[in-house]
């Protein structure tokens, strides 16, 4: 045990720090498909992270949505947008302080909110849904199709209504 | 163990704010909105394994399914921005100044 | 029985009812309102008549009540005077009839010599209104003086209407003439009956009214309206001296204007003797304006501007006696003031002498017969003034009584005379009337007798008594000075009447036309007024000369007897056979005198042109001693002029410029204001609140910069503010 332990210890924390680099190389970045390409380093990392979160299947989504798909829509942005191709030292704007001191304030509340809070839990090391027997897949399937039936069904509108006004939004006048 | 999850979920959203502020070109801040919600999933997944609850599963899929929705319109409300000012600049865009 | 008595109140009221309806209905009437005045003057006569009878007997019943009452053997000895000259009169012990305020008297250990009682007042009064605790009454007082003065007004009164109706015939405001007579009537009988100070005041003012009206009666002529100014604005003087003795009285008898309880309380030494004093010396004023004494005496002679008859009433028989009888009414206050019983001279006293020898020498220098009339009413006033001055209350009131009579009959025989020859001055017009006047010239010259005092005339009676009691009465030296001053002046008084007689009925005509004898309705009352100066006198006779019961009736029934009348070192005069014949002497000595002057033309003629003192003094008569000068030029002259002037300067200067000071200070005070106050403090708090508000306005403007980014950064940094703040303090 202690030495599963150990290992996801190892694991989670070279993924945690490929995540974090990543991150700052997408916020940072002077080049567009540079940060593009780090994003998709970034949706890795989360979906390794779930794995050790024993979600497997919400992993294997996260890769095909994300880095699937969404990560294509973003290039194709990038490209029907003409952005600069290359080194644009045009990316930040003069007032990204504001953004750092934020973002700091935030990461000093948060941390501390969550080590006073979370600071003694653990998670079980047999990270297991209820049954042994069935796999992640069909338990989230259990739970979407009964209990969240309407959420699902909700989503299902939403992401029709996602499709049709991306359609009439980028439409051309005639 | 949890902690560490739930902090990296934090880091990576603070992250995520900062180039939300910080990023000129829409489509940059797009993906740093992509970020946050991924710092969000992280979260979710980390308590349903701490409580041995698939509810966090299901309502990160939901989030995922609502992010790429999201960005779906996020990007066609880019393209118009484009083609009305030949820039995705956000800075310029601020005809809402008061 | 007695019920006019206790109703007399009503008599004032006839005539003064007369007075209205002469005004509204007189033009209508077929004689034009004189039937009116006579008939209400008549009638009041006729009450008069009956109060006085009942009077009489209410005193008898006060007499007869008394001496059932006393048992100590009384001496009859014949009541006009006591057994030594200043033994005190002791009066009837518990009479219970007396007024309120007897206290004190009882016997004096003496027998009583004559009956002596008390005689109570008719008084009644009713309130007119309540001012701060004090009653203002109104109403009626009979005591013997009123009760004589009623009879006396009424009659003149009457026979005065009834000559006015041929004297004033045709004139352009008969109507208005009537009416005024009525009304000066009713007010003079208002005064009579007065019980209070106050309605004192109200009858003394409306009288000075009446004769204002009366003497400017023909005000077309100037003469005429500033004659009648005078007379009102000169008693206006001594009003003031009235005002002030009437207040002071009120404060010192403890908030009383009550007749009949000041007196009593000044006599039995409830008022302070200065106070005293100082009221009598302000009501001897009012007595200086109102009854032509010196030095007030300078509007009399003028009001002879007036309408004969006006003269006869007013100026002669009845409104100059008011200052008398007030003096009289108000006794108690003057014998104590003024020490009347215990001193040898006092102010009344001197005032009355003074005035006895200035009229009388003014009187000689006259051409105008009614001038000469007039300075000789202001001498016999002075008469009254120094009987009453001396103690003699009795003599100054039968003095009046009698000289009401004579001298309306002499006022009225110089109308006479006026009306036939158109004039009144006698060295230009008149003469040698007694051939076409028989009437006019006989009852002149019993008048004439009369003034003059010779006996059995009615003058003689009531001067003599005068004389008698400057004899007899007073302190240590008794006032035998003022003996000496009624004897010259009656000396005086003979001689000018002579004058008098002498230019205007002997000597040769010196007028115009053709004279003629007036009318029955001015000859009839000439006849009743002399047959009253004949008769009056024997109403008073010293019970030397005649049996008990005609004795002395005057006094006996008009004398007023009670606690508000002097006891103390109050005596009658004797009848003394010396003055008596003296009396008569010396006026025979004057008109002897007289007539060598003119019938014979003996004496010093034109010695006053030859010489300087004579003429001197000479001019100083006919300047009336400058009094009028004083007056006019000097007095009001000063006032007019520089005090004037100078209450104008200070007016403009001192008082305008505190008052404009104060305006300009306001002024300058609302320009501050407004400069720095308003605009600077006040419109600056709200126009730098208004800069605060855009200066704000503009800071926060930079927040919506439009910039999505900027709203994001907002967004995050306050949930974080927020989340940190929870976490801190939750």
């Amino acid at each position: 045990m202690i030495a599963a332990m150990v290992a996801q210890n190892i694991f989670f924390y070279a993924i945690a720090a490929t995540m974090v680099g990543a991150a700052v190389v997408v916020v940072t970045s002077s080049n567009v498909v540079r940060s593009a390409l780090a994003l998709i380093v970034v949706f890795g990392g989360v979906a390794a992270q779930f794995v050790l979160l024993a979600g497997e299947f919400v992993a294997v989504t996260q890769v095909l949505v994300y880095i699937g798909a969404i990560t294509v829509l973003m290039l194709f942005g990038i490209m029907l947008t003409r952005a600069r191709i290359g080194h644009d030292p045009d990316m930040t704007n003069e007032h990204w302080w504001v953004g750092a001191l934020t973002a700091l304030l935030l990461v000093g509340v948060m941390g501390y909110a969550l080590i006073d809070a979370f600071g003694d839990d653990a998670l079980p090391a047999d990270r297991r849904v209820v049954d042994v027997n069935a796999s992640n897949t069909a338990t989230v399937s259990d739970a979407v199709f009964n209990q969240f039936l309407i959420p699902f069904e909700v989503i299902s509108v939403l992401l029709l209504a996602a499709l049709v006004g991306a359609i009439v939004i980028a439409r051309k006048d005639r | 163990m949890l902690n560490q999850f739930l902090l990296l979920g934090a880091v990576l959203f603070c992250i995520g704010v900062y180039g939300v502020i910080a990023r000129k070109n829409t489509v940059l801040v797009l993906m740093s909105i992509e970020l946050i919600l991924n710092a969000v999933n992280i979260n979710l997944l980390a308590f349903g394994a701490a409580r041995g609850d698939v509810t966090g599963a299901v309502f990160a899929l939901f989030i995922i399914a609502v992010a790429a929705a999201e960005v779906g319109v996020g990007l066609a409300m880019v393209l118009i921005i484009y083609r009305n000012r030949a820039s995705v600049d956000l800075d310029e865009v601020d005809s809402m100044k008061g | 029985m007695a019920t006019v008595l206790e109703n007399a109140w009503i008599i004032p009221l006839i005539p003064a009812a007369s007075f209205f309806l002469i005004l509204f209905f007189g033009k209508r009437l077929p004689r034009k309102g004189s039937e009116l005045g006579i008939a209400a003057v008549g009638l009041a006569f006729v009450l008069a008549l009956v109060v006085n009878v009942q009077w009489f007997d209410h005193v008898d019943d006060a007499e007869h009540q008394s001496e059932s009452e006393e048992h100590a053997a009384l001496v009859d000895d014949g009541g006009w005077f006591a057994e030594a000259p200043n033994t005190a009169v002791a009066y009837g012990p518990d009479e219970s009839a007396a007024v309120a305020q007897d206290e004190g008297e009882g016997e004096h250990g003496e027998e009583a010599a004559g009956t002596h009682f008390e005689v109570e007042p008719i008084e009644k009064s009713w309130t007119w209104f309540q001012n701060g605790g004090v009653d203002i009454d109104v109403g009626m007082l009979l005591d013997g003086p009123a009760v004589m003065m009623l009879f006396v007004v009424t009659l003149v009164s009457l026979l005065v209407h009834v000559y006015s109706t041929d004297y004033v015939a045709g004139d352009r405001r008969y109507t208005h003439f009537f009416a005024f007579l009525s009304l000066f009537t009713a007010s003079m009988l208002g005064l009579i009956m007065a019980p209070t100070t106050l309605q004192l005041i109200v009858s003394w003012e409306l009288v000075g009214l009446c004769s204002f009206v009366l003497i400017g009666h023909w005000w077309e002529e100037k003469a005429n309206s500033d004659a009648a100014l005078k007379a009102f604005i000169t008693n206006r003087v001594g009003d003031v001296g009235l005002i002030v003795g009437v207040v002071t009285l009120f404060w010192a008898a403890g908030g009383t204007f009550d007749i009949l309880e000041i007196n009593s309380l000044a006599l039995s030494g409830g008022i302070n003797q200065t106070a005293l004093l100082v009221a009598s010396c302000c009501l001897v004023a009012a007595v200086m304006s109102k009854s032509g004494q010196f030095i007030l005496h300078t509007w009399l002679p003028d009001a002879m501007a007036g309408p004969t008859p006006v003269s006869a009433l007013i100026h002669a028989a009845t409104m100059v006696v008011a200052g008398i009888y007030m003096v009289g009414r108000m006794y108690g206050v003057f014998f104590q003031g003024l020490n009347i019983g215990t001193s040898s001279v006092n102010l009344l006293a001197v005032v009355g002498g003074v005035t006895v020898l200035g009229g009388a020498g003014l009187a000689f220098v006259q051409d105008d017969i009614k001038k000469v009339l007039a300075y000789s009413t202001v001498s016999q006033l002075g008469y009254m003034v120094m009987a009453l001055g001396i103690g003699a209350w009795t003599a100054a009131f039968f003095h009046l009584f009698t000289h009401a009579f004579f001298k309306a009959c002499l006022f009225l025989g110089s109308g006479s005379v006026s009306h036939a020859v158109h004039s009144f001055d006698m060295r230009k017009d008149m003469g040698g009337l007694r051939k076409w006047m028989p009437h006019t010239y006989r009852t002149f010259i019993i008048a004439t007798a009369a003034l003059i005092g010779i006996f059995p005339f009615a003058g003689f009676w009531s001067k003599d008594e005068i004389l008698a009691g400057a004899s007899q009465l007073g302190g240590e030296g008794n006032y035998t000075a003022f003996m000496i001053v009624g004897i010259v002046g009656a000396v005086m008084t003979a001689a000018y009447m002579t004058r008098v007689i002498y230019l205007t009925f002997f000597g040769e005509f010196r007028g115009h036309g053709q004279p003629h004898e007036s009318g029955p309705r001015i000859t009839v009352p000439l006849w009743i007024l002399a047959v009253l100066g004949v008769t009056a006198g024997f109403v008073n006779i010293p019970s030397a000369l005649a049996p008990g019961t005609v004795e002395l009736r005057f006094e006996h029934f008009y004398e007023p007897k009670g606690a508000y009348f002097p006891v103390e070192n109050f005596t009658h005069p004797e009848f003394s056979l010396g003055i008596a014949l003296g009396a008569t002497l010396i006026g025979v000595v004057g008109i002897s005198a007289a007539y060598l002057w003119f019938w014979r033309g003996l004496g010093p003629h034109g010695v006053t042109q030859r010489n300087r003192v004579a003429h001197a003094g000479y001019t100083t008569l006919v300047n009336k001693y400058y009094f009028d000068h004083l007056y006019t030029d000097i007095i009001t002259g000063t006032v007019k002029g520089p005090v004037a002037r100078a209450v104008y300067w200070v007016n403009q200067n001192v008082i305008d410029g505190v008052v404009d000071g104060a305006g300009r200070l306001s002024t300058a005070l609302g320009r501050f204001v407004y400069d720095r106050i308003d605009q600077q403090v006040v419109d600056g708090a709200i126009n730098s609140s208004a800069t605060a508000a855009n200066n704000s306005g503009q800071v926060f403007r930079q927040l919506t910069s439009g910039k999505v980014q900027q709203y994001g950064a907002l967004l995050f940094g306050a949930a974080a503010v927020f989340a940190g703040a929870i976490i801190l303090f939750v």
